[in-house]
């Protein structure tokens, strides 16, 4: 329906219930894969491909409205608010795992090490243990394996390889987005394209480098999501960061999709802005994380 | 003017609902809607029934603190039941009614035709059961459902058994629903308000939910942190939680309160903004102090962000992160003052009447209060290491919970069942069911602060024998409360079917059109009882209230 002044409002959609089914599915079948029950993955691999298919089929659905002109202005600020906010609720998740890093860093390490209100702590606890980071904690947990057993000995991951690589892969991205963005709202369509691919190509790049740094921690470094509270941030941040560059890359390859059928005006590309947006924040979680993770 | 819009409107729609614009036919109709007042009808039933469901929880856990000893139930399933308890009544019950109440009043309100995103809309809601549905089945799952208190505090809250992993995901899901419906609220609020309405003109209730929902999408992302958290530290090693790796497990209490304070201040704003809406219309007086009430509701919710700890003064917090957090709990008091004197004032020398609704608010301003000087008496930290994890604690947030948040709800319900229904609900069973709520709810909690103070702990299934007396008489309180509340089913149901037989006119209570909105009309109240299945798809003109005259 519309309305007489041109607000947009659908009407009997069947996407979103499916969505939620899918994802249900998805769920239920986590949690009994995590009891171990024989059948819960088969059950999140059929509620992840509902989920898949269906939000594919509903932004289908919303590419094909926008495309014809369905949206006016005021639905596509409904849209760029729902986008903003949905960011801004992505921060405070991320908010979440670096107050974790700082406040085990800067508060509960010290004390177990017999710092400020934690004397008592250290002297009952562990009285061997000193205040340092890296840590893996007092009882040592994790580290490389000698002999079938884990030794609680690990190596920090440095900055200055792959991490700079991948700040600068994630940075120049950034430019080549937004060179992208330049040339969709200069009608340069070629420009648009070659950017878009130009980005996606870099956020797979930074991927691949993340997976072969986590594949040299888990097999050189002795560094795991096992190596106590260094290993538990390291992996959780950069974990849940590399997971949402790969979203915001599979976002971007839509959206470079859709610039190849010829989607997308100066005055009408929601969904290249958003795209856009998600990127950028992408991008910025990684330099807190190139700065608080692995330099400091 | 009024009655040209309405009737603009009206006109408007016959127009066109020739077409496909009406709801699906069937069961569909109710799977696919996108419409924000089926929405809201959904959000309100499902939180109606989870309010019985946590009800009958709660009765499990009275009638088992009836007498001391175990009397009907095993320790491990009375833990479960006051974990769940709180977990259905707060994502469950108040929350989808809150939610409910905003889908069906703030279109009407500001008017707009429809929530600003109505296909997320409908997925906000099926998320909202998804994730219900999730956390009920732990009841019937090996080592039972979660039973460490809705807190979830590690290290306890990792023996649960096979249930820990639904738990958690079912609050992804309801974190997800609630971001995505605090999302929509917000577009709604900010882009689709009819020329005119100002920000400094909508109703109060409109007010308190738009800085909700800020509330909601700062922490139930935070909220899904931390209990992810809880799920790699159970099956995949890490050691956040966990002081042999380094971690801390305190460090998740503090994560849970950054979440959960202004969770708890997600469940009294709307509150606030009913009692705001309400007061007004039974009193015939313009809302006291409004531009006071929307900086006084904003100041509470910053607050909610650096108050947290008080909930945790036990816990061996350094002596400086005591202090603060014990004063700025304090200053919460005084914009929270600002709010009971206003309403007080609004309600001085004003031609009253005393229906329902307004039986409710009232109750509310009192027995809120209460609640909120027993809050203060926690935010003292020496004071609170002898209050802490007793009954006073219970007694301080269920008369915040249930006399304030569930008693506004009642009264929105019967403020608004006309207009929803186009019948006039039984106001002799209404009135019943008011008093038998305001007094056995006395009964139920009062006796709970003596209990706490003399030192009985919360979250156990047996006690020592001389807090026998207070148990009983809280207990029998409890169970006059529980089965009060079904005259409020009874009521709903019947004004649905028909009610007194009265139509309901548009403006349905004398005054409600004056004094119902914030700084002009109330819009609901010149659209026909019950309103048509789309309104406002012609933006209403607004009249301030200084040139109505």
């Amino acid at each position: 329906m519309s309305t007489s002044h041109g607000y947009y409002i659908p009407h009997k959609a069947t996407w979103p219930v499916m969505v939620t089914a899918g994802l249900f599915c998805m769920l239920a079948g986590f949690a009994s894969y995590l009891n171990g029950s024989s059948s819960g993955a088969t059950f999140m691999l059929v509620g992840f491909a509902i989920f898949i298919i269906m939000v594919a089929g509903w932004f289908t659905l919303q590419a094909s409205e926008s495309e014809s002109g369905t949206y006016n202005t005021q639905v596509g600020i409904s849209f760029r608010m729902g986008m903003m906010w949905f960011i801004f609720s992505e921060v405070m998740f991320f908010a979440v795992f670096f107050g974790t890093l700082w406040y085990t860093r800067n508060l509960s390490v010290p004390w177990l090490g017999g710092e400020g209100t934690g004397a008592a702590t250290k002297a009952l606890l562990w009285p061997d243990y000193e205040t340092a980071w890296p840590t893996n904690g007092p009882a040592h947990l994790g580290g490389k394996i000698v002999d079938g057993k884990t030794s609680g000995e690990f190596e920090p991951m440095g900055a200055f390889g792959l991490p700079l690589l991948n700040t600068l892969l994630l940075l120049s991205s950034g430019v080549t987005c937004t060179w992208a963005h330049h040339g969709l709202l200069a009608k340069n369509r070629d420009q648009l394209i070659k950017g878009l691919i130009a980005t996606v190509t870099l956020g797979f790049l930074f991927v691949l480098c993340q997976a072969t740094e986590y594949h040299e921690a888990y097999t050189d470094m002795g560094l795991t999501l096992g190596s106590g509270i260094y290993g538990s941030t390291f992996f959780m941040l950069t974990g849940f960061h590399g997971f949402h560059v790969c979203v915001g890359a599979i976002i971007l390859s839509v959206v470079l999709f859709r610039s190849w059928k010829g989607h997308f005006k100066p005055e009408n590309h929601f969904a290249f802005e958003a795209a856009a947006w998600y990127w950028h924040f992408v991008d910025v979680v990684w330099l807190g994380l190139f700065i608080f993770v692995y330099i400091m | 003017m009024s009655a040209v819009v309405a009737e603009h409107d009206e006109h408007h729609e016959h127009e066109h609902d020739d077409h496909d614009h009406g709801p699906a036919k069937g069961w569909l109709r109710w799977i696919i809607t996108t419409n924000h007042k089926d929405i809201g009808t959904l959000y309100l039933w499902f939180a109606l029934v989870m309010f019985f469901v946590g009800g009958v929880m709660a009765l499990i856990i009275r009638a088992e603190l009836f007498q001391p000893g175990l009397s009907f139930v095993e320790p491990q399933f009375f833990n479960s039941m006051t974990t769940m308890h709180a977990l259905v009544m707060i994502f469950g019950g108040v929350m989808p009614a809150f939610v409910g109440l905003a889908n069906w009043m703030i279109p009407m309100m500001i008017g707009a035709p429809d929530m600003a995103l109505p296909r997320m809309n409908n997925m906000s809601f099926w998320m909202l059961v998804a994730g219900i549905v999730l956390l009920s089945s732990t009841l019937f799952m090996e080592g039972g459902a979660p039973a460490a208190g809705w807190t979830m505090y590690p290290p306890l809250v990792l023996q649960t058994g096979a249930a820990l992993p639904f738990a958690i995901f079912s609050v992804h899901l309801l974190g997800i629903s609630s971001i995505m419906g605090a999302i929509n609220i917000i577009a709604t609020i900010f882009n689709m308000r009819a020329p005119g309405m100002t920000l400094m003109r909508m109703p109060m209730f409109v007010w308190t939910w738009v800085i909700t929902a800020f509330l909601l999408i700062a922490v139930m992302p935070v909220f899904a942190g931390a209990v992810t958290m809880l799920l790699t530290d159970k099956f995949f090693e890490t050691s956040f939680f966990d002081a042999a790796g380094g971690g801390d497990p305190v460090l998740y209490q503090h994560i849970f309160w950054f979440f959960g304070h202004p969770e708890v201040y997600i469940l009294i704003l709307p509150t606030f903004g009913l009692a705001s809406t309400i007061i007004p219309v039974f009193a015939r007086k313009p809302l006291f102090g409004y531009s006071s009430m929307v900086y006084a509701t904003a100041a509470i919710a910053f607050l909610s962000f650096i108050v947290w700890a008080h909930h945790m003064f036990t816990v061996g917090m350094p002596l400086a992160g005591e202090l603060y957090f014990m004063y700025s709990t304090m200053i919460i008091a005084i914009p929270t003052a600002v709010k009971v004197f206003n309403w007080t004032a609004t309600m001085w020398k004003g031609a009253m009447t005393f229906e329902t609704p307004m039986l409710f608010s009232i109750s509310f301003v009192v027995l809120f209060t209460m609640g909120g000087f027993t809050g203060l008496m926690m935010a003292i930290a020496p004071s609170d290491l002898q209050y802490h994890d007793t009954y006073f604690i219970v007694a301080h947030f269920h008369y915040v919970l249930v006399p304030s948040a569930i008693f506004m709800i009642m009264a929105g319900g019967y403020y608004w069942l006309p207009k929803w229904t186009g019948n006039m609900y039984n106001e002799k069973i209404g009135q019943l069911h008011f008093w038998l709520s305001a007094i056995s709810v006395n009964i139920l909690f009062f006796p709970q602060h003596f209990l706490g103070l003399a030192g009985m702990p919360r979250r156990i299934p047996d006690y020592a024998v001389q807090f026998t007396d207070w148990n009983m008489i809280s207990s029998i309180g409890g169970f006059i409360f529980g089965f009060s509340q079904l005259l409020f089913l009874y009521i709903v149901v019947d004004t649905i079917r028909g009610g007194t037989g009265v139509k309901a006119t548009n403006e349905v209570w004398d005054g409600a059109l004056q004094y119902g909105g914030g700084g002009t009309q109330g819009l609901e109240w010149t659209l026909p009882s019950p309103p048509p299945y789309h309104t406002f798809t012609e933006p209403p003109v607004i009249v301030p209230t200084e040139y109505q005259h």
